[in-house]
């Protein structure tokens, strides 16, 4: 009898890179659910616009670049990466903007740097870092939470759909009528114009812990990342550290000036502060390696986004962050390498 | 737009500053450039490269920008390595004159030798012992296979043979 | 007494798929006897042994039949009577691999099959070690490295002995057997490894998940009474069987690159070879069969078997209801660490702890392989420390100077980062791969310094011989100058004149 020759360990594989991007997919139902609850349909036609973009954008790359498309399009890393786009555009945009920020983020910061495992950027943040500073307007005019009794004029799912494609609204709808800045960008205009805090937060975007609308929609992402912490696709230290950094530092300025400063719960619950803890500072290719490199990359990314928001020129600063800790990578890891069992240092 | 000069201005110069400065402090002279690369050739010492050994090919390759793709013995390995060292492009080993290599040494056949210690003044790297009038021999760990022996043996007594055999 | 807190944990490691429920239900064989054994003579970590009988020679079981060629070596033993068939070369498994070593077949009879002797008597303490070299004892945990040696290495003090019934490999349960059914043996055993190095302590570890090996050697300790064995029982975890992960986790030391468990104060051994030298303390019996647990989906009735060394894996396979259909892989040692053989011709020897039969292959071919995405689940699992990834990129740039910084040579090939890779690289493969690659380069770099080195002495030489060739040229041309020619001539005048006057 033969037998094949094989290397050990012979161990059937626990996991794969497509189980774990399905795991973050999954992950990501429960705040989707909340988002469409406030903020209507838009957001599942940017989801589907942004895959389609991301899959024939990745499959074209890897034609270009001559390697294997059917492993690298199954893997789901496009998929993620899309989602996570269609999350950071408005629900209501044309059709264009999920295409360029997909396509741009696939090609751009995936491809170009060497495919899935070499990119220095997270591909996703590349993608909406590009739109928003090619389109400011479309990207921060969110339509308001679709709640009746909020005073403001809800859209329907056509009428989105509508605007999508043609990039037109029904004739009784008017743009500028039913957007709005989103709660950080008000905080932001209005602390500049020297209203108090306290005056900011009576309007009826504002709840008692954050955005209304986006305190849950938070949470929910939370609950997402705790299933992953759960299922072990990620580990705590991003996240927790991250966290961490954002709270302790609005806590200190919070405390110092209640009436210039967003509480730290706010600072938790808006924007995209807990879907970037969970999601995407815990991309795994851009991030640091070690645990000890993870904590220092989630610590930092925390205490800039807390400095982008309150003294930058954006309002949601978690994105330029990422991107800017991603440069630092290579160095933490240098410096957070561990001792190797049993050689002196 | 006054200040904005300023500022861009004032970081162009200390930017310059620092790059002066490190040049300065961090500038490699060209023997070590000369040593990196002679590190970086095999050091058979067999002159195929049309100079009289590794170091002085080494020096070409800085003063007189000699090809990387000189070294047979290094094969396109160290074409690489060089190229990737040098930041120039590779190109494949051009010359196949013969093909000497770390995998074979000499061997000298003890009944045909004369003595005549043609091949130990011809060895670079003394690998060969012996003396006038009596039989010469390859010490095997020493030997790095550069075929220089072979040429000036008057009773051709000298063969290749694989180093691990 | 105690000084350490005897289980903290070692670094890394994973939990992993328990398999040994497969083969531990059932006591072990012990009515196996092939009609034919292939006894190599390289079952030694160490120069082969020489074999010392003759084809057609009637032998007896336990008799030597490979002397130690050096003085540091074991000798081998017939494992059965019977006749020599023949001596010659025939492949065997060898530290990873199959090789080809001489063998001292033997046709098996059943006449005057007593191994038994009468207990052996040591004058002193180089005796001992000597005696257990020519009962041919060696590890029994894997690597058969003799234990004589192994005992007699005194580089400082040996506080403590560790008995190591860890057993970590997932499919392996040969020594849970072993020490369920053989507890006193093996902890007497123990005691004269203990009084041999003249340790204080000696320390029997056992996984959790062998509460029946327990449960067996704490009645054990009870019976012998002795205050210096100590049981602990260790959380289940991929490698601790490991000799460093376990100093580490009883310790809390490490032990130095390049050194042995003793430069920190212990030694390990594994409870097999603890029976083994037992037998042959009690009973002169030299070691001449070993527990193997023969296991997988692929075999029909699962088991521990003690094995006569040299039986062909073919009979023992055989013994245990032969192959359950299609075998896709046959495995020598663990799942983890243990390695593929494409025959089942091959003898068991002494550090064949486990043959695993498989029905479905397992790394790496069937299965799709992505490019590393720097996950870092391999970096938290290395009991090194080391940075899997990196090496990984470090071997495929073939950049060898960065593969030394990073420690590959300190890789024990334990799998750990394989097994939770999500990209299903093959990464033990690849590192040893890249050691390979690496003490390559490194050996003909040193070849190539040395050439260097040669090469400028040998210029050098040559150019101040010629320098001086130079100089005495000029030296006497100058002198010739100086010294008038006449004075020269009138002097050679006066020579042959005096010449003649002689005459
Ligand atoms: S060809 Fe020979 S002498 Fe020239 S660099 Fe290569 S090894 Fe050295
Ligand atoms: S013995 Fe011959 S082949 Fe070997 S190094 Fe000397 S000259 Fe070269
Ligand atoms: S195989 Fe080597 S690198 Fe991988 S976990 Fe084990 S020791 Fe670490
Ligand atoms: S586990 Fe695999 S994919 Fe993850 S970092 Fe290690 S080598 Fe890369």
């Amino acid at each position: 009898m033969n037998f094949p020759i094989n290397s050990s360990p012979h161990v059937l594989p626990i996991t794969s890179v497509p189980i774990i991007m399905r795991h973050v997919l999954y992950a990501l139902i429960p705040s989707t659910i909340v988002y469409v609850w406030y903020f209507g349909f838009g957001i599942f036609i940017n989801m589907l616009i942004a895959s389609i973009a991301a899959l024939i954008s990745e499959a074209i790359m890897l034609r270009i670049r001559n390697r294997p498309i059917k492993p690298s399009l199954a893997d789901g890393s496009a998929i993620v990466t899309a989602i996570l786009i269609a999350f950071s555009i408005p629900p209501l945009a044309p059709w264009w903007l999920p295409v360029l920020g997909a396509s741009s983020a696939i090609v751009l910061a995936k491809h170009l740097y060497g495919g899935i495992g070499a990119n220095i950027f997270n591909p996703a943040m590349v993608g909406y870092a590009i739109l928003l500073l090619s389109f400011p307007v479309q990207m921060t005019h969110w339509i308001p939470p679709q709640i009746e009794n909020l005073g403001f004029q809800n859209i329907d799912l056509w009428s989105t759909v509508l605007y999508s494609v043609t990039g037109s609204l029904p004739s009784n709808l008017n743009l500028d009528a039913i957007t709005q800045a989103t709660p950080l960008d008000i905080v932001k205009g209005g602390l500049k114009n020297g209203i108090s805090i306290n005056e900011l937060r009576s309007g009826p975007l504002f709840s008692q812990l954050g955005g209304y609308g986006w305190e849950w929609i938070n949470i929910f992402t939370a609950f997402g990342g705790v299933y992953l912490l759960y299922k072990g696709i990620i580990r705590w230290h991003i996240p927790v550290s991250l966290l961490t950094s954002i709270t302790i530092f609005a806590a200190l300025f919070y405390l110092y000036d209640p009436n210039q400063n967003l509480s730290p719960s706010f600072h938790l619950l808006s924007g995209a502060t807990v879907l970037g803890a969970f999601f995407i500072a815990t991309d795994p290719v851009s991030a640091a390696a070690t645990n000890q490199g993870r904590l220092i990359y989630g610590a930092s990314i925390g205490a800039l986004t807390y400095a982008i928001r309150t003294w930058g020129g954006y309002p949601d600063g978690l994105a330029f962050a990422v991107l800017l800790m991603n440069l630092m990578v290579p160095l933490i890891d240098r410096f957070t390498t561990p001792k190797i069992y049993g050689q002196q240092q | 737009m006054a200040t904005a000069t300023v500022i861009f201005a004032g970081i162009a110069i200390v930017l310059a500053i620092l790059l002066i400065v490190s040049s300065h402090y961090l500038s490699t002279t060209e023997n070590e450039v000369i040593d990196k690369i002679e590190s970086l050739l095999p050091r058979i010492q067999c002159a195929q490269c049309g100079y009289p050994g590794c170091r002085p090919y080494a020096a070409a390759i800085v003063t007189d920008k000699a090809d990387i793709n000189l070294c047979p013995p290094g094969g396109n390995e160290t074409v690489r390595r060089l190229a990737k060292f040098l930041g120039s492009d590779f190109s494949p080993v051009t010359k196949y004159s013969t093909t000497a290599n770390l995998n074979e040494i000499a061997f000298i056949s003890e009944e045909l030798c004369i003595g005549c210690n043609l091949c130990l003044r011809a060895c670079p790297v003394d690998a060969i012992v012996g003396t006038h009038q009596s039989m010469h021999t390859v010490i095997s760990d020493h030997c790095t296979g550069c075929r220089l022996c072979i040429p000036p043996c008057p009773v051709d007594c000298i063969s290749l043979v694989s180093r691990n055999a | 007494m105690l000084k350490y807190p005897l289980f903290q944990s070692f670094y890394g490691g994973v939990h992993l798929e328990s398999h040994k429920n497969t083969s531990n239900h059932k006591q072990i064989a012990r009515d196996f006897l092939p009609s034919r054994l292939i006894i190599p003579m390289n079952q030694q970590f160490g120069s082969d042994a020489i074999p010392s009988v003759k084809v057609g020679q009637l032998i007896q079981k336990g008799e030597v039949i490979g002397k130690p060629a050096e003085k540091n070596t074991t000798a081998v033993h017939a494992s059965c009577s019977g006749r020599v068939g023949a001596i010659e070369k025939h492949p065997v498994p060898t530290a990873g691999k199959v090789s080809t070593s001489t063998c001292v077949i033997i046709e098996t009879n059943d006449e005057n099959n007593i191994a038994a002797q009468k207990p052996p008597l040591f004058k002193n303490h180089l005796d001992k070690l000597t005696a257990i070299n020519h009962a041919g004892i060696v590890g029994l945990g894997g690597a058969a490295f003799p234990t004589a040696e192994k005992l007699n290495r005194k580089s400082s003090h040996c506080e403590m002995l560790i008995l190591n019934g860890a057993e970590c490999e997932p499919y392996i349960s040969c020594d849970d057997l072993l020490m369920q059914e053989h507890a006193t043996e093996v902890l007497r055993g123990a005691l004269a490894m203990m009084e041999i190095v003249g340790a204080e302590l000696t320390v029997v570890v056992i996984e959790k998940d062998k509460p029946k090996a327990i449960e067996a050697i704490s009645n054990a300790i009870e019976t012998i009474g002795s205050k210096c064995i100590r049981l602990t029982d260790i959380p289940t975890m991929y490698p601790t069987g490991g000799e460093r992960q376990l100093v580490e986790a009883l310790t809390g030391k490490e032990v130095p690159s390049g050194k042995y468990p003793i430069d920190v104060g212990c030694i390990c051994q594994n409870v097999g070879t603890a029976y083994a030298l037992d037998c042959f303390f009690q009973l002169g019996e030299p070691l001449i069969n070993r527990i193997v647990t023969v296991t997988g989906q692929g075999v029909k009735n699962p088991q521990n078997v003690a094995v006569p060394i040299g039986a062909p894996i073919v009979e023992l396979i055989k013994f245990c209801g032969g192959y359950d259909g299609e075998v896709s892989q046959l495995i020598l040692g663990g799942n983890m660490m243990g390695y593929t053989v494409d025959t089942d011709q091959l003898p068991v020897t002494k550090s064949t702890n486990c043959i695993i039969t498989t029905k479905k292959a397992t790394t790496p071919k069937p299965f799709e392989i992505w490019p590393c995405i720097r996950c870092g689940e391999c970096i938290p699992v290395c009991p090194v420390r080391l940075l899997p990834q990196q090496i990984l990129k470090a071997y495929e740039n073939k950049n060898f100077e960065e593969l030394g910084k990073l420690g590959l040579s300190e890789c024990i090939e334990c799998g750990c980062c394989d097994v939770v890779c999500p990209s299903h690289i093959p990464l033990v493969e690849n590192f040893r791969k890249a050691k390979h690659l690496r003490m390559q380069e490194i050996k003909s770099s040193e070849l190539s310094n040395a050439a260097q080195k040669r090469y400028e002495l040998k210029t050098q030489r040559l150019s101040s011989q010629h320098a001086n060739t130079e100089k005495l040229h000029a030296d006497l041309k100058e002198s010739i100058k100086e010294s008038s020619k006449n004075d020269m001539i009138k002097a050679a005048v006066e020579r042959s004149k005096k010449r003649r006057d002689k005459k």
